[in-house]
């Protein structure tokens, strides 16, 4: 994608996000119950829902790649991968904030939190095995296996709240529930502060993936560099 | 803005804007290495030949 592109988006995406930290902290009111720090949501889950867009990009790219063996795919499965890592982070730390005033604590092993926190690791974990495995194609393989099968763990994480009885709370927005349960101003919110995100997600994913193509250039001229 | 909690609110807000941050500075400083690190190699290569 060209860079003038890929700039224009990223500023968009950052202009809105600065309109949206006003709005959060200026114009919406507090919430009844929670007071301010219900306001943290509106990071937690845009920010959740954005790891799952990239996880779900890097399994189609794995699927991908194993039906066309085009390291292009690959390449795209790492970078969204990355970048949904990063956003993952965004949504167990705030998280974990959000634990700490209302249950009192930061940390509670119910299913949700657990299996978000798996649903991390294995992914990690995934960074990882890339960065042991030399081969190009071989890291590809290996990868886009691991990288389908790492799915599973975003699938049961979506679904714990509805499957488990757990500590975090149930499902709240109104295309997973069929009802309006919170104001529908702060629903919108929502999904304003997640298309932010995933627009910034998408230039961050862009990005990573030039640098994957700088590298292979760097790699192949130092092949051409030992061979002369 | 009611007071209770606000400052935790203020430390999660600056964790999520903060992750981004770190992140973007990450990415930003990656492309400058891979940069001069391709500098570099297209001058030894045309340096050699």
């Amino acid at each position: 994608m060209q860079k003038n592109i890929r700039l224009g988006i990223g500023a968009l995406a950052g202009l809105l996000l600065l309109r949206n930290l006003y709005v959060i902290l200026f114009n919406l009111p507090d919430e009844m119950e929670q007071g301010p720090i219900y306001r943290i949501f509106y990071y937690h889950l845009p920010a959740y829902f954005t790891a799952m867009c990239c996880y779900m990009t890097a399994l189609v790219a794995s699927v991908l790649y194993l039906t066309k063996r085009n390291l292009r795919y690959d390449a795209i499965a790492m970078s969204a991968t990355e970048v949904g890592l990063a956003f993952a982070a965004v949504n167990l730390i705030t998280g974990m904030i959000w634990g700490r005033v209302i249950w009192g604590i930061w940390w509670a092993w119910d299913a949700r939190l657990t299996w978000a926190l798996i649903c991390w690791l294995v992914y990690f974990g995934y960074l990882m095995l890339r960065q042991a495995i030399d081969d190009p194609s071989e890291r590809a393989k290996n990868s886009a296996v691991l990288s389908i099968f790492s799915f599973v763990s975003v699938a049961i994480t979506y679904k714990a709240i509805e499957w488990w009885r757990t500590q975090h709370p149930g499902p709240v927005l109104s295309f997973r529930t069929g009802q309006q349960l919170i104001d529908p101003e702060m629903e919108r919110m929502l999904y304003t502060n997640f298309f932010a995100l995933a627009l910034l997600a998408f230039v961050m994913v862009t990005v990573r993936l030039n640098q994957e193509t700088l590298q292979r250039q760097i790699d192949g001229l130092r092949r051409r560099a030992h061979a002369l | 803005m009611d007071s209770r909690n606000i400052q935790f609110m203020f430390w999660g807000l600056a964790v999520a804007w903060g992750i981004i941050a770190i992140y973007v500075v990450m990415l930003a400083a990656r492309e400058n290495r891979l940069q001069k690190q391709l500098e570099s190699l297209k001058r030894m290569l045309e340096e050699k030949q």
